[in-house]
């Protein structure tokens, strides 16, 4: 469950099947629209190494790492195998108002 | 049961072990590898890690090899293949049977002719190699470094925040003269300039000579240059002596075909070791050096020993990080008939190369950070699909790379 909503952005600031970098308290996150128009929100850096996944390439549901093209699920957070093997954690996120929140 | 054996426990050796058992492969997996540690990552031995002085980064921890039933033999030398017999020997006498073998043996640093490794010579391959010449870089100290290519231009920006005073002798007339366009190669020399690096360029050494707590090269110019350190990276030699006295095909690397399969159909090769037929570029046979290759071909054998019969087709990717800046290549330049130049901003910016007929054949960017990382993965695509953009949509910043990919 998550305890607090915080306000992210406009949810245009963010194009289709994209991703931006979003820092919070001390902490950094990717927040991602898909091609279908949802939203998702997960872990800012690289599993692998501490690396901004946002400026990787988002394509359908999948965030490529900008660095060594490492793989993730953004929805689940799923690794998607080689050089990356822990998984990305995930955030609950709403759209509300036209407004994009994260639960944290 | 079968037996399937890999020579050579680097990023290949390793990635080639787990994509087997992936694939459902329920057989033995025996992993060897000549070096005391497990399969660990290369690229930060000359980056981050050699400035931290961390331990290897391995590639998976002991505990996964357990789980997924691979057999890892740290610290011994295969010294022969009995084709005839399918099995492999070992340096202390021992035997091991195989029905399918990987070789995925790499490459060594090549050596100065008339020198060797050791004292105050050094190359940069392996944790114990960079463990080494960390010990040299301290404030104060003077390391010479021979070679102006990737690993040395690394080093030499490692050697830089470790407060080392660093003198790279190229002899060439420019730095990176492989495989990465005179534009970019001019821009990271400028850094290493800015940030103190003295860059002698078309400097040929006519002499190296060992003394009590120091080494000294005289070039041909006259010039002496002495350091605590001299560090070789003048490029990598295919470890391919155990193929060809086994008698399978070696041109510039163990020869494949497109599937990864040796001149012996039980005989597979990836990595840095081999060399293979490249469909993008009419089917020129190559031999990378590179990480990401290493990860995809040890893969693709995997799947191959297995049975299948897919052909490597990936587009050759490379990246290098110096100082905060990352340089990424997507695609051989070399046959470009025209060169596009694309601004990403903060400074950043993308060479796009197209053949004589209009054809993207490669991308190469340079910049702070990752910014260029994104159009480069988009160009890698690109060319994979053979386009043949327009160069003014290419150059136009505002055209959106992923739109061209969807034309
Ligand atoms: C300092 C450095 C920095 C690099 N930086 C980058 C970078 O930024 N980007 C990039 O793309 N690439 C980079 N690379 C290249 C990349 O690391 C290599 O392409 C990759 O390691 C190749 O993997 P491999 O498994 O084919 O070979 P290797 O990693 O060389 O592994 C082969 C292993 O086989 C062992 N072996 C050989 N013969 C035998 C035998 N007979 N018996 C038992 N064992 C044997 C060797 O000891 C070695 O451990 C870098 C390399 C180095 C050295
Ligand atoms: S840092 Fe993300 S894949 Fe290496």
């Amino acid at each position: 469950m998550s305890d607090t909503w915080v306000e992210v952005c406009a949810a245009d600031e963010i194009d289709e099947e994209d991703v931006i970098r979003f820092d919070h308290s001390g902490r950094t996150f990717a927040i991602y629209r898909s091609p279908e128009d949802t939203y998702h929100a997960t872990d800012g850096l690289c599993t692998h190494e501490k690396i901004h996944l946002a400026d990787g390439l988002v394509m359908d549901h999948v965030i490529e790492c900008p660095k060594h093209n490492g793989r993730f699920n953004y929805k689940t957070g799923e690794a998607k195998g080689a050089p990356v093997c822990v998984d990305l954690r995930t955030y609950p996120v709403k759209v509300e108002g036209g407004t994009v929140f994260i639960g944290l | 049961m079968a037996n399937f054996v890999i020579v050579g426990a680097g990023e290949c050796g390793a990635r080639a072990a787990f994509a087997l058992r992936e694939k459902g492969f329920d057989g033995a997996i025996t992993l060897i590898g000549s070096e005391a540690h497990l399969p660990y990552e290369r690229p930060p031995l000359s980056k981050d890690a050699l400035v931290a002085g961390a331990g290897p980064k391995l590639v998976a921890e002991a505990t996964r090899y357990a789980e997924a039933r691979i057999d890892v033999l740290t610290g011994r030398a295969v010294v022969e293949i009995d084709r005839a017999g399918n099995r492999i020997l070992f340096d202390d006498g021992a035997a091991l049977p195989y029905d399918k073998l990987l070789l995925a043996t790499g490459a060594r640093p090549r050596a100065l002719p008339g020198t060797r490794h050791g004292g105050r010579i050094a190359a940069l391959r392996s944790h114990d190699d960079a463990a080494r010449i960390r010990a040299h870089l301290v404030e104060g100290s003077h390391i010479a470094i021979l070679g102006g290519g990737f690993i040395g231009l690394e080093l030499a920006a490692s050697a830089r925040k470790l407060g080392a005073t660093v003198t790279l002798i190229e002899g060439l007339p420019r730095v990176l003269s492989r495989g990465v366009p005179a534009e970019i190669a001019e821009i990271v020399a400028h850094r290493h300039a800015a940030e103190g690096v003295e860059i002698l360029c078309g400097a040929k050494v006519a002499g190296v000579e060992e003394l009590p707590g120091e080494v000294c090269l005289t070039l041909e110019s006259g010039r002496i240059v002495s350091a605590n350190l001299l560090v070789v990276g003048i490029g990598a030699v295919p470890n391919t002596e155990l193929a060809e006295a086994a008698g399978l095909v070696v041109e510039n690397g163990i020869s494949v075909d497109g599937r990864l399969r040796t001149s012996d159909p039980d005989i597979f090769a990836a990595g840095d070791c081999t060399s293979y037929p490249l469909p993008l570029y009419g089917e020129r046979r190559i031999r990378l050096e590179s990480w990401r290759n290493a990860q995809e071909q040890g893969q693709l054998a995997a799947a191959n020993m297995l049975g299948g019969t897919q052909a490597h087709s990936a587009v050759p990717w490379f990246w290098s990080d110096q100082y905060d800046m990352t340089l990424q290549i997507a695609g051989l330049a070399d046959g470009a008939a025209t060169t596009v130049r694309r601004e990403v901003g903060e400074g950043a910016f993308i060479l796009f190369h197209l053949d004589a007929g209009g054809r993207l054949i490669a991308a190469s960017g340079i910049g702070p950070g990752n910014v260029v990382a994104r159009d480069i993965r988009l160009a890698e695509m690109l060319i994979a699909a053979r386009v043949h953009p327009d160069p003014a949509e290419l150059a136009a910043p505002e055209t959106k790379l992923k739109k061209l990919l969807a034309a």
